[in-house]
């Protein structure tokens, strides 16, 4: 008969097998379709020419279904809690909530390829069923991508040569760890996973990865096409299907890295959304070519110029996208980045990845440049596409700035490569110095895309268009005068950056009141520009104008050893004791744990804890915004390792905002995190984060032991403050958080009840008896009153009790607020970017698709 | 000439300027020694130096000293010359901190001591760890 009352632990070893099996098959298909569509390309015969077609077409529906395979079988192994996994032990544990289980599949790199190579997947099943005279030549490309992108998942050792090709996610744990247990239990599992980071465990992260993988999938589409184009010598027919696409890239990738900046803000406490970290960099760059790509690639649709620059840029793209693959993933930023690494051992792979691709474009470009049409259509200064050109231009430097920038660690590597010692290091202050390059090129693309915008639409009369120049200036100016009275700017490069800002939205509302009148299908440019102005100056407010406001006006240092910056900026708060900040009065309310099934802040002091950490036990009735949320006496869960510190800001006695500013611990990952909380407003956001927690190892130093007898009922002080001890109750040992039950153990405490300024706090005491004369007390401590009580003795004579009271400096934390004012316009700014894109995407594959039929 | 040659031309000026002013603007990683020379020759610039922590001969971290507070630590910093040398930085102490391999520290000296204003990490990867850590 079987024993039910254990858990069986089943190993599945199956299930990884099943998975590996998709990723060779995922692998081989998508070398089988590259070859088959690439004969197919090749052929004349139409009944052969077919049948690779056919091939081709089975090879890639093949791919892609193992591609899905792979998916279900890691998610499985994920969501089951296989942890006889590495993925599963390493990314996850049983006590991670349900929606970030979905981030721990992207946290690993096996499982962010995936994700890449899923969203390339769905595309090229979308080209594959268009079925155009594009399909062959595309999917070749398209499958030789997804070729590379499976042989990094493949964890397959080449024998003989004792090459590894690839880590498979589907690694058991045994294989993966030197753990000796592994040899005395080759079945052993682990109760529990090692846990998802916690900076990742953040709704951002269920989505932010999606979205930019899908941005990155979908530059190789104009680069398959212009790939395709060259080879199949159609050298300008490919821009026209490519440019819907390309204009969807530019939103997509674009959303993608401002949803990663939003993360940041929210996540990661130094302040801002963006940092010029060499990771953020890595997919900036190719944004701003995707951009400039957009834009000759317009130009060339509309007066057949430019066709070069076009295909330089489309193909240099993809290539940016493959070198922000290997940057950030072969470990070479190692000594740059503030993000730690996984290298995976696959710095190789990655560049041969890179190169093999860039062999391709540099080949094509080389071998077919001369065939490449060219007009001999002079550019003049009236002419839309000269300013059109300058501003593809400006993007490019834009790019090749930070390119030049990011890649010193490429440098230091390949000049070690040649023996000599290199060791370049990234600029000391980046924002500084990124920023200082950016402004100067952000006024410029405003500029030139708020002229070119208006000479766009425009037949070419030299005196209409300078009229409407100086009008658009003219209002540009007096908008810039009324917002430089009202918002204080006064340094004279943002100035200018305002001016410009202002000047690209003027002109672009300008020329969308006429579309609107006209063409308002035609309208999505104009309103991508007017988000581009609105984020440029969001940026340029909040980033530019950030203002740290929780000035030290206590007059006091916290701490002599450290420097001058942390003393000014932070602030000390007790609890329950108001202090000023920003004409606001502030407050620490104490400090919060959040329940694993109901939403809502519960107050630590309200708890009482047992020897599982993640259960606990009301003290009391648990209200949350009016709402009960547990009864007393209710025992129920909590995520221990977050701590929220609430913080109450009010003015004239009304409540403003309330912020929870949380503090992580995970001893698995090591120390301690800050993440902020943001009070958002129509003109500013207040960001606060903890900077310092009061610290959980040291024992705070206690007043020498005031004794008093009290009884039941009676009332007495505890540090000034009423309490009254409202019964005795017999304790279960084995329910003492650190206590080891032992036979004969017999336990009971004292419930105290004490009245503080703003809550009621209980404090429970326990008087423990041990081999019938060994005497312990364990004490409970009231940290927002800074009390603490012990039992000392029971005397059942007189039915009174001996109270031992301590007192120390109440609970604190120190915080630091920032002000970020207008960011709200950056936001604004980005969804007005992304519809304009979106409507502007719309309108081309409606045109292409009344074209074709 | 053509006004795309002058696009063109601008373009690559550009650029230069940028090389240019990239590569004479360059920070470099330095050992200790090279950060003393440098502050004692007037002002005390910042820069980057590689270390790892100070370990004991049971390959245990020594060296690092809290403040009662939390809010601010020191470590010993052991360069690539293996001179060792106290850093000081003023915030609470990095996740991960104790678990790296490698430090990156960008900071200066000021009267003799070395405070960090920024640190960087190279952690080992989950993958290498060997140890099982959890649930057993």
């Amino acid at each position: 008969m079987p024993v039910y009352n254990q858990i069986p632990v089943m190993f599945h070893g199956a299930i990884g097998n099943i998975g590996h099996l998709f990723v060779i098959t995922s692998f081989v298909a998508a070398l089988i379709a590259a070859f088959c569509y690439w004969t197919a390309s090749k052929e004349n015969v139409v009944e052969t020419k077919k049948q690779w077609l056919f091939n081709g077409r089975v090879g890639f529906i093949v791919h892609s279904i193992s591609v899905l395979g792979i998916i279900l079988v890691l998610f499985t192994i994920i969501y089951s809690h296989y942890f006889e996994y590495h993925y599963a032990y390493a990314h996850s544990s049983r006590h991670l909530p349900g929606q970030y289980m979905i981030a721990c599949f992207w946290e690993g790199q096996e499982g962010s390829f995936l994700l890449w190579m899923f969203w390339q997947a769905l595309l090229g099943i979308v080209f594959l069923t268009k079925r155009d005279k594009w399909e062959a030549p595309m999917i070749t490309i398209l499958a030789l991508i997804q070729a590379f992108l499976a042989s990094m998942i493949l964890g397959i050792v080449i024998p003989g040569l004792n090459i590894k090709i690839g880590s498979s996610p589907f690694i058991l744990l045994r294989d993966a760890m030197t753990d000796p247990i592994f040899q005395l239990q080759p079945l052993f599992i682990p109760k529990d996973g090692n846990g998802l980071n916690p900076l990742l465990q953040n709704y951002w992260m269920v989505i932010h990865p999606p979205v930019l993988f899908l941005g990155f999938a979908l530059t190789s589409i104009p680069f398959s096409y212009c790939v395709s184009g060259l080879w199949k010598k159609q050298y300008s027919e490919w821009i026209k299907p490519a440019f819907p696409w390309t204009i969807l890239g530019v939103a997509i990738l674009g959303l993608g890295i401002i949803m990663g900046g939003y993360w940041a803000y929210e996540t990661l406490s130094f302040g801002g959304y963006w940092n010029w970290d060499p990771v953020e960099n890595a997919v900036y760059i190719p944004w701003i070519i995707l951009i400039a790509s957009l834009h000759t690639m317009m130009t060339y649709e509309a007066s057949k110029q430019g066709l070069k620059f076009t295909i330089i840029l489309v193909l240099a793209v993809f290539i940016l996208i493959l070198y922000s693959t290997f940057l950030t993933r072969s470990g070479i930023l190692g000594e740059s980045s503030v993000h730690s690494f996984t290298d995976l051992g696959l710095s190789g792979q990655l560049l041969i990845y890179l190169l093999f691709f860039i062999a391709i474009s540099v080949f094509l470009v080389l071998f077919r440049w001369k065939n490449i049409p060219t007009t001999s259509k002079e550019l003049t200064t009236y002419n839309k596409e000269f300013w059109v050109f300058l501003g593809a231009t400006v993007l490019c430097l834009t790019g090749f700035q930070v390119f030049i920038e990011t890649s010193k660690p490429v440098y230091n590597s390949i000049i070690r490569l040649f023996g000599a010692e290199s060791n370049l290091a990234p600029p000391i202050d980046a924002v500084a110095y990124y920023s200082g390059f950016q402004l100067w090129f952000a006024v410029s693309i405003a500029l030139l895309s708020g002229i070119s915008q208006l000479l766009w639409w425009e037949k070419s009369e030299k005196n209409l268009q300078r009229k409407k120049i100086t009008a658009t200036t003219l209002i540009s100016l007096i908008v810039f005068a009324l917002i430089i009275l009202i918002a204080n700017v006064n340094t004279p490069i943002y100035m200018v950056l305002l001016f410009s800002g202002i000047f690209t939205i003027v002109s672009n509302l300008f020329l969308l009141y006429n579309l609107l009148k006209i063409k308002p299908n035609l309208s999505g440019g104009s309103i991508s520009h007017i988000g581009i102005g609105l984020m440029i100056i969001g940026i340029l407010f909040s980033a530019g104008y950030s203002k740290v406001v929780s000035l030290n006006n206590t007059g006091m240092l916290y701490n002599s050893d450290m420097g001058t910056e942390f003393n000014r900026d932070n602030l000390l708060l007790f609890v329950n004791e108001t202090r000023t900040m920003d004409g606001f009065d502030i407050e620490f309310l104490g400090e919060f744990v959040e329940a694993r099934n109901k939403r809502g802040y519960i107050k630590k002091t309200a708890l009482q804890y047992t020897s599982d950490p993640y259960k606990v036990i009301a003290k009391k009735d648990i209200l949350f915004g009016g709402k009960m949320l547990y009864n007393s006496k209710d025992t129920f869960e909590i995520y221990p390792e977050n701590t929220f510190y609430k913080i109450q800001l009010s003015k004239n006695g009304k409540i403003s905002a309330t912020l929870f500013p949380r503090i992580q611990t995970n001893s698995r990952m090591g120390g301690i995190l800050a993440s902020p909380d943001i009070t958002h407003t129509l003109t500013r956001d207040l960001y606060t984060h903890v900077s310092a927690p009061m610290p959980a190892d040291v024992e705070p130093s206690w007043s020498k032991t005031e004794e008093i007898r009290v009884s039941i009922g009676k009332p007495f002080f505890v540090n000034d403050y009423v309490a009254v001890l409202e019964k005795v109750v017999p304790v279960d040992v084995s329910e003492i958080p650190g206590l080891n039950k032992q036979n004969g153990d017999m336990a009971v405490k004292v419930v105290i009840k004490v009245e503080g300024e703003n809550d009621i706090y209980y404090a429970e005491p326990i008087f423990l008896i041990r081999n019938k004369n060994e005497i312990g007390q364990i004490s409970s401590e009231i940290g927002e009153l800074g009390s603490k009580l012990t039992l000392l003795n029971i005397h059942p004579e007189t039915d009174e009790f001996t109270l031992g009271l301590n007192s120390r400096q109440k609970n604190w934390v120190i915080i630091k607020a920032i002000e970020k004012p207008f960011i709200n316009v950056l936001w604004i700014g980005t969804i007005i970017l992304t519809i304009g894109l979106v409507m502007a995407t719309y309108r081309r594959f409606y045109n292409e698709r009344s074209v074709s039929d | 000439m053509k006004k795309g040659q002058i696009i063109s031309l601008i373009g690559i000026f550009v650029a230069i300027v940028i090389i240019v002013y990239t590569s004479s603007d360059s920070s470099y990683y330095v050992t200790f020694d090279q950060a003393v020379q440098m502050s004692m020759v007037g002002s005390s610039p910042k820069v980057h130096v590689v270390g790892e922590l100070k370990r004991n001969e049971n390959n245990e971290i020594i060296g690092i000293e809290k403040s009662p507070d939390y809010m601010s630590f020191s470590f010993l910093l052991v360069d690539e010359n293996i001179r060792e040398q106290r850093v000081h930085y003023d915030s609470p102490m990095p996740t991960d901190f104790m678990r790296s391999e490698k430090i990156v520290v960008i900071g200066a000296f000021h009267q003799g001591r070395f405070i960090a204003d920024k640190i960087l990490l190279k952690c080992p990867s989950k993958y290498t760890d060997k140890k099982l850590n959890a649930g057993i």
